[in-house]
């Protein structure tokens, strides 16, 4: 039984396993703080119309989701069609909250590609970006009945990431709202 | 071995040592020379989410410029650099600082390597230890006189064997 022969060995493997767990990550996938906190607040007009206003509070009692976009977004261009099919084909409020954007690029984008956006509100100088914790556009938060934030993802959706994590929870919300605190 | 501790220590220092980066930034105003200072101490800290190795300070994305901005309007309206960081915290998490902070999440980050230093360090004293217990250094058993003279004579004659040697050497 020479079993401590086997301790560099263990050491090694151990190491590499290690290793190899960390060279896997994705490093730009950075843990969300916002997961199950209040959706923060902000109040900005809407796109091309300012005498309307857009606020978090306004979807109160809804479950929906926040896409945070840009015309100048590469690859809010990979994601927009899915936006659209989600938007057409399922019961589900996609509001669009237009980053750092210019009104006439941001009215064009919509024009060419199609509007999912119940609302979109113009998030000009980024201030409700930053409160949101936005980091890189496109990013999309799900946001629950009480208005907290149970779902984040950056970088553009896939019809993948909507059936399996994202359309579960949507479509929780018939079963839950009976519970609402 | 003194050298080789030197070069550690030196190595050690060079690395602790913050690293300054500061690439083309806006001018920032400050009425206050402590504001500026601690800006400049902030900015360097917080981590630009945007290109991740790069701070605040040294950072020309568009989001590092905001935070920076929303930094020193923090600073002048009066929040403690503690404010500051935590409300960089409370948006994107513990990523934002370059030192991240002692928790649970990062116990094992923190002490790891002293956990991993003492484990070393026990099972070096262990292997001493245990060399010095080795059955070949022990004494078999005790010697009689006969013995002790033979020894003694056996190591009386190596200076001779080597001056033999070496006058044969020398004749070469």
């Amino acid at each position: 039984m020479k079993l401590k022969y086997l301790i560099p060995l263990i050491g090694f493997l151990s190491l590499a396993v290690l290793l190899g767990i960390g060279l896997t990550l994705n490093p730009k996938v950075i843990p969300s703080t916002m997961i199950g906190k209040p959706a923060p607040e902000f109040n900005l007009p809407l796109l091309g119309d300012n005498a309307s206003r857009f606020s978090p509070v306004d979807m109160k009692g809804k479950r929906w989701i926040l896409n945070v976009w840009a015309s100048w977004c590469v690859s809010c261009r990979y994601e927009h069609p899915i936006l659209n099919e989600l938007a057409a084909t399922r019961s589900v409020s996609i509001v669009g909250l237009n980053y750092k954007d210019t009104a006439v690029e941001a009215q064009q984008w919509l024009a060419e590609r199609g509007n999912p956006y119940i609302a979109t509100p113009a998030d000009v100088k980024g201030s409700a970006g930053i409160d949101w914790g936005v980091i890189a556009v496109p990013e999309t938060f799900i946001i629950d009945e009480n208005g907290n934030i149970i779902f984040k993802f950056s970088g553009p959706i896939t019809r993948k990431l909507v059936t399996e994590e994202m359309w579960p929870l949507l479509s929780a919300k018939t079963s839950s709202s009976g519970g609402a605190q | 071995m003194k050298v080789l501790v030197i070069t550690l220590a030196l190595t050690f220092l060079a690395l602790s040592y913050p690293m300054q980066s500061y690439a083309v930034i806006e001018a920032v105003e400050f009425d206050n020379p402590s504001h500026e200072a601690r800006y400049r101490t902030l900015i360097d800290e917080l981590r630009c989410l945007v290109c991740q190795n790069q701070n605040l300070a040294g950072s020309d994305a568009p989001l590092a410029k905001d935070l920076r901005e929303i930094t020193a309007n923090m600073l002048k309206s009066g929040s403690s650099d503690k404010e500051i960081k935590a409300f960089m915290r409370e948006r994107y998490g513990d990523f934002v600082l370059y030192e991240p902070p002692f928790n649970a999440a990062t116990a094992f980050l923190w002490l790891g390597p002293f956990i991993l230093l003492l484990g070393v360090l026990i099972a070096i004293i262990m292997t001493i230890k245990r060399k010095q217990n080795d059955e070949l250094f022990k004494p078999t058993h005790a010697m009689d006189e006969a013995e002790r003279v033979r020894v003694r004579n056996l190591l009386s004659d190596t200076p001779e064997l080597d001056s033999n040697l070496q006058s044969k050497r020398n004749s070469e």
